[in-house]
This record gives structure tokens, sequence and C-alpha cells, in this order.
């Protein structure tokens, strides 16, 4: 019985060992130009962004329209 | 053959022996001793050795794996020469932000833990404590499907891309995608299908770019990738030390990752068809209860029971922002992004919602009107208007 645990660990330490290689070896950019990155992009965007501009009241499904013109 | 060490008693001679027990209890120990000396002269010792000994290699396993994360740790610090705020600081910052609450959803009769927006922006599915799951139509408001899962704590639920089914559980272990029918009379549980078994809870589910597959994440510490029609496991994700609470899909442009967030304090990044995991994050200080992509897929947000938001870069492979204020002591349940990524809106277990400017750090705006726990929010696939749940029974629409 001690024997498998110890084999289990002895497993369970092996895979810890390899994930941590691998995150290890992941390639890496400068966080300024990420950062860059993520700025330009907000941006970018911005105009697009209905929650950031605001979206006039027309066009908006979910404000009340202004005025019912009853013919 | 023989080892030089010669045991003093030769097996032969024993044999002739009559058995009595002691006889033999001599006997065997001899033999056995005989065979150890035999196998110390082989190389196969060495390995025998190993096996009597398996702590060594554990504790040098242990060491080697202590010197990675360090290794890990530098190799971040390097290239940790700017912060985000820093970067934004020429950027305008954004005005007074007022979003009003333009429709609130009322027919749930217990706490609303989850829900998620159809395609077509205005139908919305919830599901709640009380085991039902609801579809509305969020410009009028009306019911449109109601479904009874046979458990309570339906935590998690989803719309499909299609619009024509909805995917749910909980406390059933499992996740159940229910075809929508387009006959109000229909019975929706007939036409149910079980797709995903669990051996815990189920936290999240979400579809992937089709109908066709379903990835789940569950509080039996793995994720699960689906297909939808056979019920088959295609691919499962282990890596998690503890029960995964949440996880999103990256936008389809960036490829098939994923990203999940568990009570481990660890936010994953998966590799969908390996299953393998390619980054981890553990900067949090508790359970990370939601994950959210940035809108370009270069990175993620999060949300805590340590009561801040933080965003991850995942080209910097490190933490890049933290969104935390003194007097936010309550955990965040639930986090998303504005469409251009400019604005992170995250629940909070106080009742309200924090609106957060992603590039500076601050906070622009926080939302009151919920009278219990934030547990759920996103915004809508348009990015007109977000909605909010929760444990006031009711849904929030918003801008």
């Amino acid at each position: 019985m001690s024997n498998n645990n110890a084999s289990t660990n002895l497993a369970v330490a092996h895979k810890a060992v390899k994930q941590l290689r691998l995150e290890a070896s992941v390639r890496r950019i400068h966080v300024s130009q990420a950062a860059t990155d993520l700025k330009n992009f907000c941006l970018q965007n911005a105009h697009k962004d209905p929650l950031l501009m605001g979206v006039p009241s027309g066009d908006n499904p979910f404000r009340p329209p202004k005025s019912c013109g009853l013919l | 053959m023989y080892p030089s060490i010669h045991p003093s008693i030769h097996l032969s001679t024993l044999t002739s022996i009559s058995s009595s027990p002691v006889i033999i209890y001599v006997h065997l120990a001899v033999q056995q001793l005989q065979t150890l000396c035999f196998l110390a002269n082989f190389p196969l010792a060495k390995m025998a050795a190993q096996e009597v000994q398996p702590s060594e290699t554990i504790a040098k396993l242990k060491s080697e794996s202590e010197a990675l994360k360090t290794k890990l740790e530098e190799e971040r610090a390097k290239l940790h020469d700017v912060e985000l705020h820093q970067v934004a600081e020429k950027v305008d910052p954004l005005g007074q932000f007022v979003m009003k609450t333009r429709r609130t959803l009322k027919g749930h009769g217990n706490k609303v833990l989850c829900m998620d927006w159809c395609k077509d922006k205005r139908r919305i599915v919830s599901s709640s404590q009380d085991g039902k799951v609801i579809v509305w139509d969020a410009f009028t408001t009306n019911k449109e499907h109601a479904v009874t899962m046979p458990c309570t704590w339906v935590m998690a639920c989803a719309y499909a891309p299609s619009g024509c089914a909805v995917a749910c559980g909980g406390l059933d272990n499992k996740c159940s995608v229910y075809p929508l029918s387009l006959d109000k009379n229909e019975n929706l549980a007939a036409k149910k299908k079980s797709v995903a078994m669990h051996t815990n809870y189920l936290s999240a589910c979400s579809f992937t770019n089709s109908d066709m597959q379903i990835l789940t994440s569950s509080g039996d510490g793995t994720c699960a990738l689906w297909d939808v029609e056979s019920g088959q496991l295609l691919q499962s994700f282990h890596g998690h030390a503890a029960d995964v609470l949440c996880l999103d899909l990256a936008p389809s442009e960036t490829g098939n990752t994923f990203v999940s967030g568990g009570c481990d304090k660890k936010a994953n990044v998966w590799d969908m068809r390996s299953g393998q995991c390619i980054q981890s994050f553990e900067t949090h200080e508790s359970d990370i209860n939601s994950v959210r992509y940035y809108p370009s897929g270069d990175a993620f947000a999060s949300g805590s029971d340590d009561a801040t938001c933080r965003l991850y870069d995942l080209r910097a492979d490190r933490e890049v922002a933290i969104y935390s204020k003194e007097s936010i002591i309550f955990g965040a349940s639930s986090v998303d992004f504005s469409l251009s990524g400019r604005l992170l809106f995250g629940g909070y277990n106080d009742y309200t919602i924090n609106v957060w400017d992603v590039l500076k750090g601050t906070r622009v705006s926080i939302l009151f009107g919920h009278e219990n726990r934030v547990s759920t929010l996103r915004v809508s696939p348009d990015g007109t208007a977000f909605c909010s749940g929760s444990w006031d029974h009711t849904l929030r629409v918003r801008e």
C-alpha cells in the first residue's frame, strides 16, 4: 500500500514539474508593448462602443420612444 | 554467480531437514537473504533501491518544482517595465456615467444565479435557485419559455449560438440541453437531452462556436468539452486543485483556447484541442468567481472573493492591473467588458455594480438598485446594454 502511495506522489510531482517547465518556456513580450496594444485596441474601438458613447434614443431598443404619434 | 558473502547455511542442506515451523522460517529467511545478495550485484538493484526510497526522488522533484516557480516569476518580472495605467496616462479620462435601469425582469421565485444573452441581442436566459430556467424577451419583458429542472441551484445556463436551444445545470452534476420550441404549449422538459456528466456540481457552461459542442466546468475540479448530439466527452481539462467556478471562451478570431478560474485561486488558460494548460496565473487571494476575455482576446479579467478584479495580459504572461478600493470589501461575483474593452463591469456581493476604467484603473461609476447580491452580469452581444441578475430574484437591464 505505501508503495502505491509513493508512486502516485511521484507521478504527481513529475506532472507538476513537467507543467512548470512548459509554463516557464512560454514566449513573453514586455508589459509596455502589451499595455500599448491594449490601449490602442480600446481607443480604436471606442467610437463603436454604445455603453461608452451612448446611443441616441431613436436607435436604442431599450429606451422608451419619445413620443407616440397617432394619426 | 553467487556473491562473495556466502550465507552460512546453503539452501540445498535445508531441504533435507524435517519441516518443523522454526526450520521453515529460517529456510525462508535465508532464501530472502540470498535473493537480496544475488540482486545486489545487478544494476536492477539500483531501481529496487529507488522503489524502496521514493521520498528521495520526490524531494528532488519538489525542489526542482520550487526552482522552476522562482524562475518563472523572475522571467515575468524581467519584462515588467511599466504599469498599464502609466501607459494610459495621456488617454482622456472618462466623464460621468449615468446608467439607468431600463427593464426589470421579475418572475423568478428565488435567487437568480446565472444569465446569458441570445445572439439576437434581445432574448435572455436565466436560471435560479428554485430550479427554474426562464427565457425572456428583454425588450417586452415577456417570459417566452420556462422549464423546471429536477434539481435546485441551477448555477449555470447558456444560450446556443443559433438561439434555438439553451443549456443549464447545477446540483444535478449534469449539463442538459433543451431545444426551444416555437410552440409555447409544448413541454420543453420532454425534449431534454443530458449532455455532460460530472462528479460534482456544474458551475458554468458555454456553447462553443456552434450548437454542437459544450464546454463545462465543475465542482469536481475539472473542465470538459462535450459533443451535444452524442453526449460524448471530447476532451477533459485537469489541473485545478479545487472546484472550478467559471470559464470563458476566447473570441473566435484568437483560436481554440479558454480560461477558467477556481477555488484554488488560479486562473488557467487551456488549449481546447490538446487539453493542455498553457498558462496559469495565481495572484488572487481567494476564490475566482468569474473570468472574461478582453474583446481583443489578448487579455482576460477576473473577479474574486478577495474583493478585487484583475486584468491579466496573455502575451506578457502576467497580471497588469488590479481594480480595487479600500471601501470595497465584498467579493466580486461576476465581470464583463464593454465592447471596446474600456469599461469593466463588476457585480459584487454588496449588492452594487462597480464600473471600472480598464486603462486607468479607476472606478468611473457605482450602480445601485439590486436588493441583494449581484450574482451574474453580462453585456449584450452588440454592447448596447448589460444585464445583471441578483439574489433579490430579479434581473435588471441597464444602459
